[in-house]
């Protein structure tokens, strides 16, 4: 099987983060893989070791697929290092302050050329936190869509079928190959890469293209931002210290705002 | 008038209160139109459950594939409608499945997306806060038609009774839109509570609790709230994935929050800090969460919860 995971550099979601000129100033924050996504190729690659591994030689392969600048190889890297095989990663001056329709056009493109039967995503990213991307590859490829997945079940002849868990409840969905899948959190625990795969990923490809040898090109950002205003801080308000009857001043608290 | 579209919520059978809110928010750009998808002939009863909120017409539409084919099937048809009709909006409640019906529609109609905003304006200008509840941003989509997806519990809604005028319209899904197949669905465990993210007051336990939430879940009943924990909390098993408030959980911004035994990882903030009054009980004077209460006790919750709820009883009385 050909698997394909995507994967985002995102801020560190411990940063504080903050807006330049209506994008997420990245330039100041550390970097990282974005969190969801490590269950995604952890996923990737599990799905490998169940039906004969993704070592050379092995009937699978695990790719990782991002799409961010230069220095988002480091989070591929991360990806790599967790034991898939190689990577793609696309830049381009003219991806900067793209939205997640230009993105999930950019992935839908690699992903159609790399004629993969299995593509991996997390559920959202920890910075934008659409969840919208999955769907809209799912949309753009015509391939079916498989997300919010707490369990994934493959059968190499071709099917895949996932548990979907949301707020609306818990679904069994199945389709044939090739099939875009989100991973929720809950779906397994990301190894963390050995000695070994860290030394191993510093030899593995990534494979860096631009928009011109991907062959697709982006339009503008379809929404924009008008104004981004810090939140004035929340201040502490009272603060009381319980000497017996501090379940009584949370209640008169409450009365006094209306809130029962 | 221009039309704008809102894609009808549901809790069980029934038009849910998210339905009324996306209204009260579309009927400032235009005359709202409810789209209602349904089962075969499961349409009109559905419909005669849309009845809050201003909302001038309902389209039904009916195809037993939105239950087999879920997402995909239920964005192409609002998609169809959507070039159709070629509505002022299109407004879907930002749930999962708000989302990703909402991220098709949008690559179908190669239309501008905005997600999880706290408030439309009438000219689509959305408000959204994001970081975390950090930074509110004011964006607006500059193609096409503009698809935004509201946040539960975000809007205050018009409640005004309507009767709106029901059509209908068929259902051209797309063969791409039919590859995946749902074999089963469940719909949530309900306890008695409200749905976490429209909830009015959410009481939330973590760490403090050392796993026992029957203080939480008392308090919480007692205030008609529902019930939150943090990540802690979760990831220890001590209470249900999905009730998981936070970054990696859900985003939830009631009225009230009271958070116990919840030091305030900016991960928890992240997914609570837009609600509009915060109460936060801990036994630690120095945890973080304090900083943004409008109200804290310094005290062990298994002593402050149970008088709290005793005293919200007896004024019930």
């Amino acid at each position: 099987m050909k698997i394909a995971v995507c994967v985002k550099q995102v801020p560190d979601s411990w940063a504080e983060k903050k807006m330049v000129n209506g994008v997420l100033d990245r330039e100041s924050v550390d970097a990282v893989l974005n969190d969801l996504d490590e269950y995604a190729v952890e996923e990737a690659l599990r799905i490998a070791e169940a039906h004969g591994g993704n070592e050379e030689g092995a009937p699978n392969t695990v790719t990782v697929i991002s799409m961010g600048p230069d220095r988002a190889t480091e989070a591929v890297r991360k990806a790599l290092s967790m034991g898939a095989n190689d990577a793609i990663l696309v830049s381009d001056s003219e991806l900067a302050g793209s939205d997640a329709l230009a993105t999930s056009s950019v992935l839908a493109k690699v992903i159609a050329d790399g004629g993969y039967d299995i593509v991996i995503c997390g559920t959202e990213s920890t910075d934008a936190r659409m969840s919208v991307v999955p769907a809209m590859i799912s949309a753009r490829l015509g391939w079916a869509q498989l997300t919010f997945a707490s369990k994934v079940t493959v059968d190499p002849a071709g099917k895949v079928s996932i548990t979907r868990v949301t707020e609306a409840g818990v679904d069994e969905i199945s389709a044939a190959f090739p099939v875009v899948i989100s991973v929720v959190e809950k779906i397994n625990e990301p190894r963390y890469p050995s000695f070994k795969g860290i030394m191993a990923a510093k030899k593995k490809v990534i494979d860096q293209k631009d928009l011109a040898s991907v062959g697709v090109a982006v339009q503008s950002a379809w929404s924009q931002v008008n104004d981004a205003t810090p939140r004035p801080a929340r201040a502490a308000g009272i603060k009381v210290t319980d000497e017996g009857s501090g379940g009584d001043s949370l209640v008169n608290f409450l009365a006094e705002k209306k809130l029962i | 008038m221009s039309t704008v579209l809102i894609l009808t919520d549901f809790s069980g059978d029934k038009a849910s209160k998210t339905t009324a809110e996306l209204a009260t928010a579309a009927a400032r750009i235009g005359s709202v139109t409810a789209v209602v998808l349904a089962g075969n002939g499961k349409g009109a009863a559905l419909a005669a459950t849309v009845n809050q909120g201003p909302i001038a017409h309902i389209i039904v539409i009916e195809s037993d594939d939105f239950a087999q084919h879920g997402v995909a099937a239920s964005a192409d048809a609002l998609a169809n409608l959507v070039k159709e009709k070629s509505p002022a909006a299109v407004l879907i409640a930002s749930h999962a499945f708000g989302k990703e019906v909402a991220a098709r529609v949008a690559v179908l109609t190669e239309s501008g997306i905005i997600t999880d905003a706290v408030d439309v304006a009438a000219d689509c200008t959305a408000t959204q806060s994001v970081f975390g509840g950090s930074t509110t941003v004011h964006s607006k989509v500059s193609h096409g038609v503009p698809i935004i997806t509201v946040r539960p519990n975000s809007v205050e809604a018009d409640f005004t009774a309507s009767t709106p005028a029901i059509d209908n319209a068929s259902a051209a899904i797309s063969a791409d839109a039919k590859k995946s197949t749902v074999s089963s669905s469940q719909p949530p465990v309900k306890g008695g509570r409200p749905e976490l993210t429209e909830a009015n007051i959410v009481v939330s336990g973590g760490r403090g609790t050392d796993g026992n939430f029957s203080a939480i879940e008392a308090f919480a009943d007692s205030l008609g709230a529902a019930v939150g924990a943090s990540r802690a909390a979760t990831d220890a098993g001590w209470y249900p994935h999905s009730h998981q408030v936070g970054q990696t959980g859900k985003s939830v911004s009631p009225q009230l929050y009271v958070a116990c035994g919840i030091s305030g990882a900016i991960q928890h903030r992240a997914g609570m800090q837009t609600s509009k009054t915060i109460v936060v009980v801990n036994k630690d004077p120095e945890a973080p969460l304090f900083d943004i209460a409008d109200f804290g006790v310094v005290g062990d919750l298994f002593n402050v919860l149970p008088q709290a709820t005793k005293d919200v009883l007896a004024r019930q009385n």
